[in-house]
């Protein structure tokens, strides 16, 4: 029983980290067509900024308030990548869908490499909270504490996207952008400002993603975000593009169906399974489960 | 009697200007054996011993330099391959490393665990290779777009992940599986015998060529790019895109199979970074460097990106870039850096890539005549 409950929640920190990626990913998708490869950067971003802050800014550290400090700091930087990103390279494109996806692929290549370039191939270890490394008993199963960590971030994340999406202004044009661009822009909306905020959105979380991956996995490597991207276009397809709820059922589903599989079946093969559910989705509802029909 | 002549029109000129009168050279009339004299010249490029210090580390007949060539000469096909895809059928599909996987691993796990003869193992690996993508292709494409991008980079996830966790012990994980030479043809071994892995090359990036030169010009070749430009019109006129794009995608996947066959006798193994996403995208880049749905460009981008692939890394290394201060020479010493943000620049500023250069450039040099 316990082994169970042990890797429901460590299936759920894993599904938690995938929302945080495809949550941003999901938006984009659905407002501006944008097939993000640079999300990833963003993530590695979010990572390496939170490990930067953790050992040189002052007022943040590897423990306690401090950390908090950092991972504010590591998504603030995210967050001002996506922006940059979007201002500088994505606008000039608008609605030309197929020359962003390669820029974002130029970006995510040329960004890797200079995080590379600047500190190094091998992993880091990464500044994490003395309790992170801990075990909560719970139900008679020893959970990782930076597990749970996780899954209350993403829940939060959750929280406040919704509550955005549905009681503000902005995020009343975002969801409508989602649905028909073409007559929010009719009506007079400047719909691109909605774009930066999105990426913004984006970038802040799938940083607070890298930022928590790393005290999860306990390093930080340059090419973490790439790993982790390709499980969240899938959580995305699966979920439905433009669909942060949708992204939500997805990626729990995803990461069970991983760790449960890689325990009781070879390792590995758990990652199978997620791509034979994709194939089984997208044969029954190509849709996804709670999104509109992908156009080309 | 109404013979005006108006004193501003100007008298025809006597003769046509120069730069009007086509085929004004004898050049023109040859162009169409241009390739086959490129060819000859690449046949025959072994036999010279020249020395190109900068290009090349050793003289052009060297085996590390011809193994160099090789490899490009196989990107060059590849992208040639892929653009069957991209630029002629306007399918963004994200899994083309898994055929070339397929065919460099189905290859080397034929040879050498099981021990067949290279012509049979390379047989089945490319039937193996084309009816993979037939079938998955038959499943991605059910999807199009963006949509059908992601299915496809998920198939290509999975060859990653069947390659990395060893299942069966076929694959050697990580470490990658090397060829056992002791069952291959003894012309295809060895240091000395380079030349030949270099002449194969050739010949695979000469029918990859062909195959989607004669395809692209085919009446199917003409479905295919009115696939690329509008899906439904295609679709009204009462043909199925659905079967066209299958076509397209079997072929093109079969094509990088083949790749794949000569890529593992080239660098004698299989190592598991030919299976990785990064390996698709760096095609996409290939293609759109070189000028997508053009018949040289994917070539040309492919042979100068593995090039400088490649090189930039001695490049990065060399004194020049280390001298200069560490925000820039870092950056600098990452190939992919480089590329990457040559392929930014690309998009925005080459959107033909290099295939459009000359097009791009005659007006400028007609200009430049001028003064």
């Amino acid at each position: 029983m316990s082994t169970v409950i042990l890797l429901a929640l460590t299936g759920l920190g894993l599904a938690a980290l995938y929302f945080l990626v495809a949550s941003g990913l999901s938006l984009v998708f659905g407002l501006a067509d944008v097939l993000n490869f640079a999300h990833g950067l963003f993530l590695g971003v979010g990572a390496y900024a939170t490990w930067w802050a953790a050992g040189n800014l002052p007022g943040a550290g590897p423990g306690g308030f401090g950390f908090v400090v950092a991972v504010a700091f590591g998504v603030l930087a995210g967050a001002l990548v996506a922006v940059l990103v979007e201002l500088v390279l994505i606008r000039p494109l608008y609605s030309r869908t197929i020359e962003q996806v390669l820029v974002t692929v130029g970006l995510s290549l040329a960004g890797v490499a200079l995080l590379q370039a600047t500190w190094g191939a091998d992993p880091r270890p990464f500044p994490r909270p003395a309790w992170t490394r801990e075990v909560t008993s719970i139900l008679g199963a020893n959970v990782p504490n930076a597990g749970l960590l996780l899954i209350i971030a993403a829940v939060l994340v959750l929280g406040g996207l919704l509550a955005f999406l549905r009681f503000t202004r902005y995020g009343l044009i975002i969801r409508a952008g989602v649905e028909n661009r073409e007559m929010v822009t009719a009506l007079g909306i400047d719909v691109r400002k909605a774009f930066t905020l999105v990426f913004a959105i984006g970038g802040a979380a799938a940083a607070l993603a890298g930022a928590l991956g790393g005290v999860y996995f306990g390093t930080v490597s340059p090419g973490q975000g790439g790993s982790l991207l390709i499980f969240a276009f899938i959580v995305v397809v699966i979920g439905g593009m433009g669909s942060v709820v949708g992204s939500a059922y997805a990626a729990v589903a995803v990461g069970l169906l991983q760790q449960f599989v890689n325990y009781y079946g070879t390792s590995g093969l758990g990652d199978l399974c997620v791509v034979g559910l994709l194939a089984v989705v997208l044969l029954l509802r190509p849709q996804g489960l709670a999104g509109k029909v992908a156009h080309a | 009697m109404t013979e005006v002549k108006s004193p501003e029109v100007a008298a025809p000129p006597e003769a046509v200007p120069d730069e009007l009168t086509p085929g004004h050279s004898r050049w023109l009339g040859l162009r169409p054996y241009a390739p086959l004299a490129a060819l000859v010249v690449a046949a025959i490029l072994p036999y010279s011993t020249l020395n190109l210090p900068g290009v090349f580390e050793g003289p052009l007949n060297s085996p590390g330099t011809l193994q160099l060539l090789a490899i490009c000469l196989v990107f060059g096909g590849l992208a040639a391959g892929y653009d069957l895809l991209f630029g002629r059928t306007g399918m963004l599909s994200f899994g083309h490393a898994l055929y070339f996987a397929a065919g460099v691993y189905g290859t080397d796990i034929l040879i050498t665990r099981f021990g067949l003869p290279l012509w049979q193992a390379a047989l089945f690996t490319v039937v193996g290779g084309a009816i993979l993508a037939a079938l998955l292709g038959a499943v991605a494409l059910r999807t199009v777009g963006i949509a059908f991008a992601m299915v496809t980079l998920a198939f290509a996830q999975v060859g990653a992940i069947l390659v990395a966790r060893d299942f069966g012990g076929l694959t050697g994980g990580e470490e990658g599986l090397p060829l056992d030479v002791s069952g291959l043809p003894s012309a295809l071994v060895g240091v000395a015998n380079t030349v030949n892995l270099y002449w194969l090359a050739l010949a695979y990036l000469t029918l990859v060529v062909f195959v989607v030169h004669r395809v692209s010009g085919s009446p199917t070749g003409r479905v295919l790019a009115g696939l690329r430009d509008d899906e439904r019109r295609i679709g009204v006129l009462g043909l199925d895109p659905y079967r066209f794009k299958l076509v397209a995608f079997a072929l093109a996947g079969g094509l990088a199979t083949a790749g794949g066959v000569v890529y593992c006798l080239i660098v004698g193994g299989a190592s598991p970074h030919v299976t990785s996403s990064e390996l698709t995208l760096s095609l996409l880049v290939m293609v759109v460097l070189g000028g997508p749905g053009t018949r040289w460009g994917p070539v040309l981008g492919g042979i100068l990106y593995m090039y400088l692939d490649h090189r930039l890394t001695a490049f990065g290394t060399s004194d020049a870039v280390n001298s200069l201060p560490a925000f820039l020479s870092h950056p600098l010493s990452q190939p992919l850096f480089v590329l990457g943000t040559v392929f930014i620049l690309a998009v925005y500023f080459f959107p033909g890539g290099l295939a459009s250069l000359r097009s791009r450039l005659t007006p400028v040099l007609a200009a430049l005549r001028r003064r």
